[in-house]
């Protein structure tokens, strides 16, 4: 085997990468409104947030003065206004993922339950936003924000209910105990509504005064579910219910609430028209929910990857500082100046806290800003299918299915280089707006889920890594970087807007999509043609890992189990969740890529010569995490791809057909030979006897490229562990604050 | 009452949390990985700005200018911040902020920059900016800028201001830990700013959104300045000693912590 040495550039990792640093990673460097709101969102977060942190406001789930003020402090940061379109008194103009992003990382950097709070009242008003009609959007979102002096008006705050007492609404959203009746109907007037809703965990409610609450219809003269607008002063029990006893993100509120209220019909999300004597809402909850969450759970990821980056600088001073200050450590002595960095495997775990941490982030603002792109032209959905003569139902669904090829054609020649396609197809292509919608719907309806199942929900187990390091320390208040907290608060971020199950269902019909698989496909070339150019990112590996997966999801979709039943479908989440996940990490690894190239390329030339050599060390240190990622994507995936590969297939028996009667063997021996000593090993003697293991070996036909492929992405792994070496090395070398810009 | 005309002349300095090591490099003296730490406004001419803005917004007709002298792309950087926080109108100057440029060179380059401030009416100037810098702290500068702009009334160590649209009163801070109070007629002055008496104001990007208007293209228009450390050669940089004894304490009365320092200081 011949060995590749890279050689040590001088240049490396040299402070914390700062703002500069992200606006270019991260992609918004031309977008000072986001900068603004970084440092606006991050004063807020490292200042009063931390501070009610610091002095144990999250030690009860009650609400108290201490929460509530924060309220205030998020107003005046222009938090509260966020996701509000500057015609109702916003500041952010266009779509607002990338926004509610940046705000959500920097308060989950300090505290998730400040996260959350913010973002609750954006839930809030999510459905308004996404499907309200005019009046409701100039009522809801006028009205939350924050009133200025002398003007006199209420200020909404909002809270979203969806989830619903146990045995009802939880994950299974479709059928809701909540129910909307006629309460009266005058002719010629407004219908009156009777709505019933008692919610779950609901946030916001200890002040929210209006809600937006999911329904279904019990009554005929309404017709099937939706979600309506409650006031606090509408009549009625507008009752708040019961606070959650919960143990994470105490920053926010939630409780229990019951509502039992009349309401006009005008407060039905999206409005209504009236049929044969019939109300019927323009969108029901389902679709609502489906275009909230797709969105709002792209934030919620962010909230955990800003928890593992947000955990660097706490552990690696606690690890330097860790002898100082005894007798017998002088400045200077190795002990004194690294304290347990001394040791490799604190340094190489937090290189792999950091790594998930960039990994997470990078998949994270990613699909923020897919959906900042996609989204003028996901919201004009209707009229292009309706352009396209798509009709709704399943008679849609079989119009779709005749326009995928072409979307495939599209999105492969995309892939070619604009010098060797055929030009003319892909322009034809390129101006359907239907391809382009579909093309674009099958990435977000796999981004999304991935972004939230893998970033939060492994998110949390390398947390748990991240407090370890840091020791005793880790699970008590005291931690600096609250990191205990931050530990058990993502276990939250898992949990709600849709659990893990929930994200894993959803990619196991989405990831199968021809067009998504077509657009994967490209990606491994891009990741080759990459790894040709730029060596030492770990594009390689992943595109090999790439390539693994793409061979068993192909492979599963036709295999059936040892049983005969077949192994890819709705019910065999053995199968699907697991792939699921393994196409999480080569994601997350793949986004992480991209951004080191970024930052290569727009830092070429920063300004002054210092600037560029220590943005390109910086370049180099980011590879090597990117590699050291790769790598451990490559090996999870290897994993999941292997285990579902063999593991439903029966290991055979040693009176099955593998099994060999040492007698016939020895007669096959004279006219194949050579056969005795490769089957040796599977022969039963005549008593019986056989050689100590489980059975005859397993035989390998069909998986011949599969092997292969495996075979090559062992190699491909080649040069992680130096790249790990490297980074891990820079960690006791980096230069960090004398102190955390936040109280502990 | 005319209002002021305030100029504030603000540069940057890195976060006073970072890790501070002065190297000599090849073009003398500077601060390790000095273009990877975070800047922000110096503090004391920070301070400065928000009183600048808060008397312009009691004194009608009054206008705010900060100018800020520092690597144009890290000067962008900051007002990502500052813009948000006041009013101003940004200019801009783009050159080398290490904190080891001489002040004589920079007092020059800003009394140049806001004599080219178009509609500036000198008569109601009020030059503000910090009686010291977090960077090496020299504590001229803003005397130099203000005998090149031929201001006489000059005030060191400002914690208060008070006006009626004219006549100025200013507490200074002096010697032994007292504070004088002065009076002045009228501007023209030149004011130096301790830490004022106001706090932080908090960040509004609203606010941000509408001053980056003008401080886009006062960035793009920023002047480059080359400094050099002129004819001061300096023989050696280095951090003063620290000598840091941490105890965590809580609910301990002020005057108890007081007492314990000063014993502390006295013993070493
Ligand atoms: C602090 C907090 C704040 C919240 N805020 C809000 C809010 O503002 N508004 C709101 O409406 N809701 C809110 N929720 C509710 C949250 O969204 C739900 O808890 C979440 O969706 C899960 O529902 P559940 O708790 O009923 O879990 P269940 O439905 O009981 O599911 C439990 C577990 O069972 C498994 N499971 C369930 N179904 C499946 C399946 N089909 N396939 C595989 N596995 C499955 C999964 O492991 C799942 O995690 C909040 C929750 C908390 C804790």
């Amino acid at each position: 085997m011949s060995t590749v040495e890279t050689e040590r550039t001088p240049a490396y990792l040299t402070t914390l990468p700062g703002d500069d640093v992200r606006q270019i990673m991260w992609r918004f460097a031309d977008r000072y409104d986001l900068q603004m709101l970084v440092q606006s969102s991050r004063t807020v977060a490292r200042g009063p947030v931390a501070r009610v942190v610091a002095e144990g406001g999250r030690n009860t789930h009650e609400w108290s003065a201490a929460k509530q003020s924060l309220l205030q402090a998020y107003d005046d940061a222009g938090l509260t206004t966020l996701s509000v379109e500057p015609e109702y008194g916003g500041f952010i103009t266009g779509p607002k993922n990338m926004a509610m992003a940046l705000a959500a990382f920097e308060l989950a950097w300090v505290d998730g339950g400040a996260a959350t709070s913010s973002l609750a009242t954006h839930l809030a008003l999510a459905p308004i936003h996404e499907k309200g009609t005019a009046e409701q959007c100039s009522k809801y979102m006028g009205g939350c924000v924050p009133p200025r002096p002398g003007e006199n008006r209420p200020h909404l705050r909002g809270a979203f209910a969806l989830t619903e007492p146990i045995p009802f609404a939880g994950v299974q959203t479709r059928s809701l105990a909540g129910k909307v009746r006629v309460e009266a109907w005058n002719e010629g007037e407004e219908p009156l509504l009777r709505v019933e809703k008692r919610g779950r965990f609901i946030t916001n409610m200890d002040f929210a005064n209006f809600v937006t609450a999911a329904v279904d219809s019990d009554d005929e003269r309404i017709k099937g579910s939706c979600m309506v607008i409650l006031e606090e002063g509408d009549p009625g029990t507008f009752d708040r219910g019961a606070a959650t006893r919960k143990l994470v993100h105490q920053l926010s509120s939630t409780r229990d609430p019951i509502f039992n209220m009349v309401v006009p019909a005008s407060r039905i999300i999206g409005g209504y028209t009236i049929q044969d004597g019939v109300i019927v809402p323009n969108v029901d909850h389902n679709e609502v929910i489906r275009a909230v969450f797709r969105r709002t759970r792209v934030t919620v990821g962010l909230m955990t990857a800003a928890k593992l980056v947000s955990a660097i600088e706490p552990v690696i001073r606690y690890h330097r500082n860790r002898f100082r200050g005894g007798p017998s450590e002088t400045p200077g002595s190795p002990r004194y100046e690294l304290g347990l960095q001394q040791k490799e495997d604190v340094l190489h775990r937090l290189i792999e806290v950091w790594a998930t941490g960039e990994a997470s982030a990078s998949l994270g603002f990613a699909t923020a800003r897919f959906f900042d792109d996609f989204d003028p032209l996901d919201h004009r959905r209707e009229e292009i299918f309706e352009t396209h003569e798509i009709p709704e139902g399943r008679a849609g669904l079989r119009a779709l299915n005749q326009v995928i090829p072409q979307a495939v054609e599209f999105v492969e020649l995309s892939g070619r280089p604009a010098a060797v396609r055929d030009g003319a197809r892909y322009e034809e292509l390129a101006g359907d707006e239907l391809i382009e919608f579909l093309v674009g719907d099958a990435l977000a309806n796999v981004l999304c889920p991935a972004c939230k199942l893998w970033n939060t929900g492994h998110g949390a187990t390398m947390m748990r890594e991240a407090v370890s390091l840091m020791g005793g320390y880790g699970i008590t208040e005291d931690c600096p970087g609250f990191l205990g907290q931050k530990w058990m608060d993502a276990q939250l971020e898992a949990t709600y807007e849709g659990p893990e199950a929930v994200q894993r269902r959803q990619l196991s019909l989405t990831m199968t999509n021809e067009i998504f698989l077509a657009q994967f496909g490209q990606w491994i070339l891009e990741l080759r043609r990459i790894a040709g150019r730029r060596p030492g990112t770990g594009a390689c590996t992943l595109a090999s890992a790439m390539e693994l997966w793409l061979w068993t999801i192909r492979r599963l979709q036709k295999a059936k189990d040892a049983d005969g039943k077949a192994l890819y479908g709705d019910k065999r989440q053995g199968v699907t969740f697991p792939l699921a996940d393994a196409l999480c990490w080569l994601l997350a690894s793949r986004f992480q890529i991209l951004d080191v190239l970024e930052l290569e390329e727009k830092t070429a030339g920063s300004e002054g010569e210092e600037a560029t050599e220590a943005m390109q060390g910086l370049v180099h240190f980011f590879s090597d995490l990117a590699h050291t990622q790769a790598a451990r994507a490559a090996g999870e995936v290897d994993r999941i791809c292997t285990d579902l590969l063999y593991g439903y297939n029966r290991h055979p028996h040693w009176d099955s057909e593998y099994a060999f009667p040492r007698g016939d063997l020895e007669s096959l021996e004279t006219v194949m030979p050579g056969i005795a000593a490769c089957s040796e090993r599977d022969a039963i003697d005549e008593d019986g006897s056989h050689a100590p293991k489980a059975g005859p070996c397993v035989r390998f036909a069909g998986m011949e490229t599969f092997q292969a492929l495996r075979a090559k992405l062992g190699g491909c792994g080649t040069g992680s562990g130096l790249a790990k070496d490297r980074a891990a090395h820079a960690l006791a070398n980096v230069m960090i604050p004398e102190a955390q810009d936040y109280p502990a | 009452m005319a209002g002021f005309h305030i100029v504030v002349c603000g540069g940057m300095v890195p976060d006073p949390l970072q890790s501070l090591e002065p190297v000599v490099g090849p073009d003398g003296p500077a601060l390790k990985n000095e273009a990877m730490l975070p800047m922000v406004l110096d503090p004391w001419a920070a301070h400065s700005l928000y009183e600048a803005a808060h008397l312009a917004a009691h004194a009608p007709g009054s206008k705010v200018w900060l100018v800020s002298l520092g690597p144009k792309a890290r000067l962008q950087q900051l007002m990502m911040s500052i813009a948000q926080k006041v009013s101003f109108e940004l200019v801009a100057l783009d050159g080398a902020a290490g904190g080891f440029s001489d002040a004589y060179e920079i007092a020059r380059a800003l009394a140049e920059a806001i004599e080219g401030i178009p509609d500036l009416d000198r008569t109601r100037l009020l030059l503000f900016g910090g009686c010291a810098s977090a960077a090496r702290d020299a504590g001229v500068t803003m005397s130099m800028v203000a005998e090149r702009l031929g201001l006489t009334e000059q005030f060191l160590g400002v914690d208060m201001l008070e006006t009626d649209g004219d006549r100025l009163r200013i507490k200074e801070r002096v010697e032994g830990g007292r504070y004088r109070i002065s009076e002045c007629d009228a501007p023209p002055a030149m004011l130096a700013w301790a830490t004022g008496t106001l706090p932080i104001p908090p960040n509004n990007p609203q606010l941000g959104m509408q001053n980056m208007r003008s401080i886009m293209p006062a960035l793009a228009r920023a002047k480059s300045i080359p400094l050099g450390s002129g004819d001061v050669a300096f023989g050696a940089v280095e951090r003063p000693v620290q000598r840091r004894e941490t105890r965590v304490v809580k609910d301990m009365p002020p005057e108890d912590i007081a007492r314990e320092i000063v014993a502390w200081m006295r013993e070493g």
